[in-house]
């Protein structure tokens, strides 16, 4: 697998691209939760949050924007807590996790099988 | 494989009326066809992440960005499958090595369920993977990637792997389609027969 530029930056681009905030908000959410721009990017913007917004115009998951990114998961989290805040992003969080871990039920599961089965 | 070019080409963003995501993983050893078995069945070009964890951080999950501290980086690669309107499944190709094992509540609560991929040449690999999964109480099926003519019956294998009667096991060849849609229907039939409490293999839907 090929490396983005992370490995080269190190722990500082993390640090100024979170601004050294704290982890603990990033239960809000999912690798799977999807992300919609509720509206365009301003002057003035981080350039994260103005390629998160690009991005998102359509829905798209928390971990494809890091992928597109090339930032960890859990520092776009962070980046996400600050559009969502403001009100600049909606995030459609998935039906599946539940506490605990437990499965879903049988109408979803149901579901999955017959798309998979008709693919 | 490489990671997404930036800026607006390339990114395939969902329908407007996507909203449930989904998760399946795909657990096994280095070279035993995860990557290859997630771009057979994804709808787009498989990308790749990581996830950071600081060494403090390792299961106390309170640390920050500070700098110097020295971070842990776990890489992996996806894939995914719109549904239907709203469900979007996120095929996870997971490296089954020690250190991941920390990130997997992080990035792996709510999965559905897991394939582990195993390679009967290598069966050892995936003894770990095994033990962890159950003890996150994920369930699994096991799929023999067969990179060549198959030496030993799944039963041999099962025996050898000490897995429970319950967990369907099932061949494949990573690399087509068709065989990897069928490791996944097999997941998809456990999951659904678990979730109605009938015994795994008896449901015909
Ligand atoms: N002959 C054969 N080769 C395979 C098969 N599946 C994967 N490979 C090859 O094995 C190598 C490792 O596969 P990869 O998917 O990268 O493994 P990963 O490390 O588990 O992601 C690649 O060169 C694949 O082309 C298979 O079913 N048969
Ligand atoms: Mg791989």
């Amino acid at each position: 697998m090929i490396r983005g530029p992370l490995d080269k930056e190190g722990p500082d681009r993390l640090y100024t691209v979170t601004g050294g905030r704290s982890r603990a908000d990033e239960s809000r959410f999912d690798m799977v939760t999807l992300i919609v721009s509720e509206s365009d990017p301003t002057p003035g913007m981080q350039s994260e949050h103005v390629k998160i917004l690009r991005m998102c115009r359509r829905p798209l998951s928390v971990v494809e924007i890091s992928s597109y990114l090339e930032l960890p998961v859990s520092v776009v989290k962070i980046l996400l807590c600050d559009l969502l805040d403001t009100g600049r992003i909606t995030a459609r969080h998935p039906h599946a996790a539940r506490p605990g871990g437990r499965l879903p039920g049988p109408e979803t599961l149901k579901k999955v099988l017959v798309a998979l089965q008709n693919l | 494989m490489s990671t997404a070019l930036p800026g607006g080409a390339g990114h395939a963003p969902l329908r407007e009326s996507a909203s449930n995501g989904l998760k399946i993983v795909i657990v096994g050893g280095f070279g035993v066809g995860k990557t290859t078995m997630v771009q057979s069945v994804s709808e787009i070009r498989p990308l790749s992440t990581e996830e950071t964890m600081t060494q403090a951080g390792i299961g106390i999950d309170d640390a920050s960005f500070v700098r110097h501290k020295t971070t842990t980086t776990v890489a992996f690669d996806f894939g995914r499958i719109s549904l239907d309107e709203q469900m979007v499944l996120y095929l996870f190709g997971a490296p089954g090595q020690e250190r991941f094992w920390f990130l997997w509540d992080r990035l792996f609560s709510g999965t559905l369920g897991a394939v582990v991929l195993v390679d009967t040449n290598r069966l050892s690999d995936s003894w770990y993977a095994l033990d962890r999964l159950e003890h996150h109480g994920t369930p699994f099926i096991v799929a023999r990637n067969n990179f060549t003519e198959p030496q030993h019956t799944l039963e041999e294998v099962r025996e050898a792997l000490d897995l429970p009667p319950e967990v369907p096991m099932i061949e494949c060849d990573a690399r087509k389609r068709d065989s990897s849609k069928a490791v996944l229907v097999a997941l998809a039939r456990y999951l659904y027969s678990l979730s109605t409490n009938g015994s795994a293999g008896e449901t015909t839907a």
